[in-house]
């Protein structure tokens, strides 16, 4: 019997899952409070940053812990929240009835199912390639999605769509903001504990292998690309569902929010909170959404200080801000 | 030399062209099942381009590599590591941001075949922890199973590299320059290691040091600008005149 394990579950918790914990119960109690206490506003605030986060865990996943970084996140953004929008305008206006209906269900299906499919479909071709290929035609894919989606004249092309009704569940209703906020929380907490799983399976470590030493791994019998295509399939199907989530929230949806500067900002938030940390992506939307409201009232250059920092986090903090929780520990460690 | 012993790798006239250059031969090698068969030659004589092909990482332009009596020629790299051939890196190549345990552990688990299981926890699983703290005690490393890759001296990194390609159960162990860079100290404690695994496993060592081959190899091939030019025991490659000119003497003149 070995007497080391792989990871040690013996030590006391680092201060950084404190922190974590932390912020994930300041997620669950402030927004609803402040709700009540007359502020809709910072709820709608949180709501984006939850729904944001929940689409950079899914980029964590292949960006963070597969070392593939994808730059067209952002479409399953679109497709997730299309998928609420089409079937909606179709029940109140008509045609298409096959899909045509304000089902949550069904929005949710179409959501995760369509995207995963597109994952598939584009991971299977951009996968053969690496480094700055796999960037450019991963973002090519995510415009080919945005044209297209602009060229439905139908849907409101450029000028998007509007969502009237909400998608229906039986028992609760996502009109009530309080509610909205709860599943999208929910669905964070969700997705956290399926990527945390994740990672620590022989998938995840077999995914972190060929992110570390694709070769080496390829030369210990391993066909790598299987591996990341079913990472990417999962983390598109995750991302559509966030998706799905914000079009709920918005209610108004349009080509504009699966640009690729929005998968840049997604990858903004990983890179920033600290990639391959569980955590990571929520600080690194929490920077974003908070940077973005204060920013914008001061400046509508609002962009620049977020590129200046993250290159401040990029050369002196290795592992965005999580990165720079953890070391925290390892200097208190220190004998 | 034949001695009806069955060949486990046989490569019929392979060739490898890079531009002008030919660095694969028509080379001609058979590893015999259970010998360490070493493979020399000066500097630039094509050694690692002859093991990359060996290995599936290069297509040879030409020939036939045949292991365990199936044709793996033009295979990519995984196959090759399925079928039971396992090779180390002469620059040193591991995951650097895992603990030892943890690369052999990976190096456990491709073997033990696909790695679609999604929910269990692999950290803890003792089924590859104890094979992978077996094959760090097979190589000294043990007491240094919880450090970083990249945190160990360059000899822990080259018994790692052995580690990593015994943890996957080969029939074939290509060793590429094991004792790269390595103090006399060093190559000895390798030299030992090696030692316990003959008998148990085909090897082709790929090697620099003189005393290491001699110590260890039953036959020996020499191979000079991508081609074979000699193979045989200690003895015959000692007194072979094309060899000591082309090789040996040069190392007796540095």
């Amino acid at each position: 019997m070995p007497e080391t394990k792989l990871v040690p579950n013996n030590k006391p918790r680092p201060i950084s899952f404190w922190i974590n914990a932390i912020l994930l119960l300041l997620l669950a109690v402030a927004p609803p409070i402040l709700f009540i206490t007359g502020q809709p506003f910072w709820l709608d605030v949180f709501t984006r940053l939850v729904i944001l986060a929940l689409a950079a865990t899914a980029l964590n996943l292949v960006l963070g812990y597969g070392g593939l970084v994808s730059f067209g996140h952002a479409a399953y953004l679109g497709l997730g929240a299309y998928a609420v929008g089409i079937p909606t305008y179709h029940a109140l206006y008509g045609g298409m009835d096959a899909i045509a209906s304000f089902n949550g269900f069904l929005h949710l299906g179409l959501a995760v199912s369509v995207s995963a499919l597109f994952a598939l479909l584009t991971g299977a071709i951009s996968l053969r390639t690496r480094g700055v290929n796999f960037i450019m035609i991963t973002m090519a894919f995510g415009q080919m999605i945005f044209y297209a989606i602009v060229a439905l004249e139908n849907y409101g092309g450029d000028d998007g769509l509007t969502i009237d009704v909400r998608s229906e569940f039986p028992l609760i209703s996502l009109d009530n903001p309080l509610t909205l906020y709860g599943l999208c929380y929910l669905s964070l907490l969700v997705a956290l504990f399926i990527v945390y799983k994740i990672t620590r399976s022989r998938f995840g470590l077999t995914l972190q292998g060929a992110r570390s030493n694709e070769e080496r791994m390829r030369s210990l019998g391993v066909n790598c690309y299987r591996y990341q295509l079913v990472a990417f399939v999962i983390s598109g199907a995750i991302c559509g569902y966030a998706g799905f989530l914000l079009g709920n929230f918005s209610t108004f949806i349009s080509p504009e929010m699966m640009d690729w500067t929005r998968s840049g900002e997604l990858m903004f938030m990983v890179i920033l909170g600290g990639a391959a940390f569980l955590c990571g992506p929520i600080f690194g939307a929490a920077a974003f959404i908070l940077l973005e409201e204060v920013l914008r009232d001061v400046t509508i250059h609002w962009h620049l200080p977020f590129g200046l920092l993250l290159i401040l986090s990029v050369l002196f903090f290795r592992g965005g801000l999580s990165g720079a929780l953890d070391r925290l520990r390892s200097k208190g460690d220190k004998p | 030399m034949s001695t009806g012993q069955s060949a486990i790798l046989e490569t019929t006239e392979l060739c490898k062209r890079f531009g002008g250059v030919l660095a694969t031969d028509h080379v001609n090698l058979k590893v015999l099942k259970g010998e360490v068969h070493a493979l020399i030659g000066p500097n630039g004589a094509g050694k690692t381009t002859l093991i990359s092909q060996l290995s599936g990482l290069l297509k040879p332009d030409s020939g036939r590599i045949c292991f365990k009596g199936k044709n793996l020629t033009g295979k990519p790299a995984h196959r090759f590591a399925r079928a039971g051939l396992a090779r180390s890196f002469q620059i040193t190549s591991l995951f650097a941001d895992m603990t030892l345990l943890q690369n052999v552990a990976l190096a456990v688990q491709a073997h033990a075949g696909h790695s679609f299981s999604f929910w269990r926890n692999a950290t803890t699983d003792n089924r590859l922890l104890e094979p992978a703290y077996h094959y760090l005690q097979t190589t000294g490393l043990a007491n240094n199973a919880d450090r970083l890759a990249s945190a160990v001296s360059h000899g822990e990194r080259r018994q790692l590299e052995v580690a990593m390609a015994l943890a996957t159960e080969p029939s074939l162990l290509l060793l590429d320059e094991p004792m790269a860079g390595m103090g006399t100290e060093e190559s000895n404690l390798m030299v030992e290691i090696l030692q316990k695994l003959r008998g148990d496993k085909t090897i082709l060592l790929i090697e620099h040091d003189m005393d290491a081959v001699f110590a260890l190899a039953d036959r020996i091939s020499v191979l000079v600008y991508g081609r074979i030019i000699a193979t045989g025991n200690k003895e015959q490659i000692q007194s072979n005149a094309e060899v000591r000119a082309a090789y040996l003497g040069e190392e007796s003149n540095a």
